[in-house]
């Protein structure tokens, strides 16, 4: 007993350990500096929130950021999360899909079609803008979230198909062809057994998803208005106003406008670096 | 079971997203009403004067439906890459805003933009606006936008406290660059910031201006028709003059005018070079004219005023141009225009807008405006089309940013820059 | 026909998402290609109004002749390397602090995930005014910062530095992504079985050698996978600069700021050519991924 004891204090004092916890407190001093100038800032009055005084707590903490940053960016916040959620369910949808069919299902030049898929990640946004604007007018979408939710499910198909593929990969033979052998075809076979097994890929995909949606500009910036388009657009008018920019309403804007995006890191954190373990990092 | 009630709800809750989103989106228009009108006033003085034209526009044109497309940004950047793909995919808005003059050229070119001298006669706008501003809006007898307001953009900020401490008489304006430098130095030696320098554009604005007080109004102007050589001797001496104050300046490339105008503010540093939307800042900040802050135009171009003027275009293919004319008719008004500028800070294009409810200062911009030369600014397209004065705006930063040595670099790279212009 | 029972099925189930991409991707990347081979440089023949003609690959050959082009893509290959080092680094040492058992490692990790969930936009707010260039007496943020705890030696330039000036933007980029990198490399440090551990170390193997013929091998998948983003991030590094500096201040301009820059300049061309060096320089680097990707999957 007393030796199990000693071994114990004598870890928890180790230079291992101390040097552990030091190197873990400078990087979260590292993470937290912009936070800090974040938060002191959102709190301070127009004469204060300036650069000179970005150290400093705020002399007296004012609520007004807040109040204009939500006055600017509720109904922005609200059509984000509609364009956001039906966007990362979609596209994981479709991945999920394609991943099983290009692991499990195989037909020829199955391999050829997935390095086709996957090169669709690089494609430079930038450069292709007026072609692409052309496309998306020749379908006629509302402009706003429905056009949004139609981009970010076509340009997440890569990436979301790209897990769920590495996923499947990981998954014993065995248990597909089981299923094969009771005769069940491909689609029972996808509903009845690999479905239930595909809930940590899910998760990682969502939050992949939802965290590009949720923070891309440029398709807001070509794509929306400020009427119809997401957060990150009414962001941008808010920090980047070209005349006399209110920088305690900007900073507390970027703290709301990544709210959302942050609750889904701590609620399913967890997860997502166990739905990675499972298989989708053994690219 | 459960798996495919959780996988059949998620789907429907999705479904029912979309499906209310798109609602959204459709609901409030009776797309026929709407007049989408874009533009780069997305905060501040600009923003509440721009909310005063919306205000006019919705009381006096009930048939439409305002709807704002503003994307702040980048010195309107932003804005011109989406509006200029909407245009190019066929999907203009009502109506946007464009700097007047030569970076008009562009849209002209593209055939994007109408001619809307018809307008002029329709609202009588012809004998309202000065004869001068009229000859700059004219391309080849054709004139394809409004003019909402005038700024100067050829004027020097200082704070009087920082020039007395360094021994200055800040009633006693330099009259030459050289006699400016020789106060700079003298601030600099008082331990203060001479000069503060931002962004691209703001360095241009200070070149233009040194390039207006070397070469005169006329030799400036020939830069643009070709008639100067950009190559020439004169522009080397200007470039130096840009040299010694790029010297003495504090630069921050990525600072927009406004933070870069707080220093003259806070009393730490002495000048800054800026158009006179920088008395909104001053207003702001409760700062008063002569006590606080002093203003005159920049050394060497006191006869001069360096304009440039926000305007409004009516694109080909809108979907709604009666609601663009019924903006455009609100923009030229002399209600419009003076509701408008007062908030704004500027000066009204109109000659006919009571001068009296106006501060101080602009009452002063509009009498110069009438008696000085005007010159068209380079840094807010009056001057050259886009592709010239984006060319420019880097050669210019590649200056400041190599610590402003290479002044042969920089004229090359200004001659290349220009190159279009002689065609 | 019994070949098409079987494989018929399988490929009408991706066709959706095939022909999406084909048009979407594809399609683009061949539009982009034909105007890169035009001489549409002007807003007319850009938008249309003016007869655009071929000049092969001239737009090519003058772009990479040109000093402000190859400058960019000198900074894009200094980027590349300090984002991909800084992050693999940084979420190496992060997932390897947290993988031995340890108090509160579920809010370390919380913490160290959350700067991705930020967007660029929003971070860029607060990067501008830390990494502002100012120094001395009127200097604000991080600079200011060294002043204040007395550092004054550590003052400089950040990416306002013609040189190196690059590499002060990857400060951000590291900050966003490191704790991705982390997530993946805890994922590669529990999916190690534990006995694979013990034997080394009943073996009597030192705790490098542990490292090194064990884990090292079983973490370079991920590590591939790593690179693989963050390299693809890094090409497209766009949103980031526009907000911490913009498109017009020369130290920092990379092939993906030119592309903008054109782009805004009515010159479609030069643009489109940008973006197919881009497209070559990914393809570059990812095919020989794909291909070894492959061949593993055949073993």
């Amino acid at each position: 007993m007393s030796t199990v004891t000693k071994k114990k204090t004598e870890e928890r004092f180790s230079i291992g350990r101390t040097i552990r916890y030091v190197l873990l407190l400078l990087s979260v001093i590292f993470i937290f500096i912009p936070v800090y100038v974040l938060i002191v800032t959102s709190f301070k009055n127009g004469a204060e929130a300036n650069p000179l005084h970005a150290w400093y707590l705020p002399e007296s903490w004012v609520l007004d950021n807040w109040e204009l940053a939500w006055k600017q960016l509720s109904a922005p916040i609200l059509r984000t999360l509609q364009m956001v959620i039906p966007a990362a369910l979609i596209s994981s949808m479709l991945g999920s899909i394609n991943g099983f069919v290009l692991s499990r299902w195989r037909f020829p030049y199955a391999n050829l079609v997935f390095t086709l898929l996957l090169f669709g990640m690089f494609i430079p946004y930038q450069a292709v803008m007026v072609p692409l604007m052309k496309l998306v007018l020749g379908l006629n979408l509302p402009t706003g979230v429905p056009t949004l939710i139609l981009i970010h499910v076509v340009y997440g198909i890569p990436i979301t198909t790209l897990i769920f593929r590495n996923y499947y990969e990981s998954v014993p033979n065995e248990l597909i062809e089981a299923a094969r052998v009771d005769g069940a075809g491909m689609l029972r076979t996808y509903w009845s057994v690999v479905l239930p097994i595909s809930i940590p890929s899910f998760v990682v995909v969502i939050i992949w998803q939802f965290t590009s949606a949720w923070n891309d500009f440029l398709f807001a910036l070509f794509f929306s208005t400020p009427v119809n388009g997401p957060v990150t657009l009414a962001l941008n008018n808010l920090a980047n106003g070209s005349i006399l920019s209110n920088y305690g309403a900007s900073m507390s804007g970027a703290l709301l406008a990544s709210l959302p995006t942050l609750i889904v890191y701590i609620l399913l954190g967890k997860y997502f670096v166990g739905g990675l373990m499972s298989g989708s990092v053994k690219g | 079971m459960r798996r495919s009630a959780i996988i059949a709800s998620a789907v429907a809750l999705s479904l029912a997203l979309v499906g209310c989103s798109s609602a959204g989106t459709s609901e409030s228009k009776d797309a026929g009403k709407d007049v989408q009108v874009v533009s780069w006033w997305a905060q501040g003085s600009e923003k509440a004067g721009y909310e005063a034209l919306q205000k006019i526009f919705k009381e006096k044109k009930k048939d439409f439906n305002f709807v704002d497309a503003a994307v702040a940004g980048g010195g309107g950047s932003q804005a011109k890459q989406k509006l200029q793909a909407d245009l190019d995919a066929g999907n203009p808005p009502e109506t946007f805003q464009a700097h007047a003059g030569a970076e008009l050229t562009d849209y002209i070119k593209a055939g994007q933009i109408e001619d809307v001298s018809a307008l002029y006669d329709k609202f009588k706008l012809r004998e309202v606006f000065p004869q001068s501003l009229i000859e700059r809006l004219t391309v080849d007898g054709k004139i394809y936008s409004i003019p909402s307001n005038i700024h100067r953009a050829n004027v020097l900020w200082y704070n009087p406290e920082v020039l007395k401490s360094a021994g200055i008489d800040p009633k006693k304006v330099p009259a030459t660059i050289d006699d400016w430098i020789a106060d700079m130095e003298k601030v600099k030696a008082a331990g203060k910031v001479p000069l503060t320098l931002g962004m691209n554009w703001t360095q241009t604005q200070l070149l233009e201006t040194i390039l207006i007080a070397d070469l005169g109004a006329e030799g400036y102007n020939g830069l643009w028709d070709g008639k100067t050589d950009w190559a020439g001797a004169e522009v080397t001496k200007a470039l130096k003059h840009f040299q010694k104050i790029v010297e003495l300046a504090q630069t921050d490339s990525s600072a927009d005018w406004e933070p870069t105008l707080n220093f003259v503010m806070d009393g730490k540093a002495a000048y800054n070079v800026m158009g006179d939307w920088a008395i909104a800042a001053f207003t702001a900040a409760k700062k008063e004219m002569d006590k606080d802050w002093m203003w005159a135009p920049v050394p060497g171009t006191q006869d001069v005023f360096d304009f440039l003027a926000d305007s409004f275009t009516l694109p080909k293919g809108a979907k709604n141009p009666e609601g663009a004319k019924a903006w455009l008719e609100v923009i030229g008004s002399a209600d419009g225009q003076a509701q408008f500028n007062l908030i704004k800070g500027s000066i009204p294009a109109r000659t006919d807008v009571d001068t009296t409810k106006f501060p101080e200062y602009q009452q002063k911009a509009m009498e110069d405006f009438k008696s000085k030369t005007v010159v068209s600014s380079l840094a807010h397209g009056a001057a050259a089309p886009l592709a010239v004065s984006s060319a420019i705006n880097d050669a210019v930063v590649k200056f400041t940013q190599g610590q402003g040595k290479d002044v042969e670099g920089l004229q090359k790279d200004l001659v290349n820059a220009t190159k279009s212009l002689k065609k | 026909m019994r070949n098409l029972k079987k494989w018929g099925p399988p490929f009408l189930l991706i066709l959706p998402s095939l022909i999406l991409i084909g048009v979407f991707v594809y399609g683009l990347i061949i539009v982009n290609f034909n105007t890169s081979l035009t001489d549409a440089h002007t807003a007319a023949t850009s938008s249309g109004n003016a007869p655009t003609n071929y000049t092969g690959f001239s737009n090519y050959v003058e772009l990479l002749s040109s000093d402000a082009f190859l400058f960019s893509l000198r900074n894009l290959l200094i980027f590349t390397l300090v984002f991909l080092c800084g992050t693999l680094l940084i979420g190496f040492v992060w997932a390897w602090l947290l993988d031995k058992p340890i108090k509160g490692e579920g809010i370390f990790r919380s913490i160290f995930l959350f700067p991705m969930a930020v967007s660029f936009v929003a971070s860029g707010v607060v990067w501008k005014w830390l990494l502002s260039p100012i120094e001395g007496e009127t200097a604000t943020g991080l600079n200011r910062l060294f002043q204040m705890v007395g550092l004054d030696f550590l003052q400089n330039p950040w990416w306002s530095d013609v040189s190196v000036g690059i590499v002060a933007i990857t400060i951000p980029a590291i900050w966003q992504l490191s704790g991705y990198i982390m997530a993946l490399f805890l994922a590669g440090f529990r999916g190690i079985p534990d006995e694979l551990r013990e034997a080394a170390r009943v073996d009597g193997a030192s705790e490098w050698q542990l490292y090194k013929s064990i884990i090292f091998p079983q973490l370079s998948p991920v590590a591939l996978s790593a690179i693989i983003i963050i390299g693809h991030m890094s090409l497209k590094s766009f949103d980031l600069i526009m907000s911490i500096a913009n498109q017009s201040v020369y130290s920092t301009k990379v092939p993906a700021i030119d592309m903008y820059v054109f782009k805004t300049t009515y010159d479609y061309a030069n643009s489109a050519a940008v973006g197919s060096i881009l497209l070559v320089i990914v393809a570059v680097l990812v095919i020989p991924y794909l291909i070894h990707d492959t061949r593993q999957r055949r073993k």
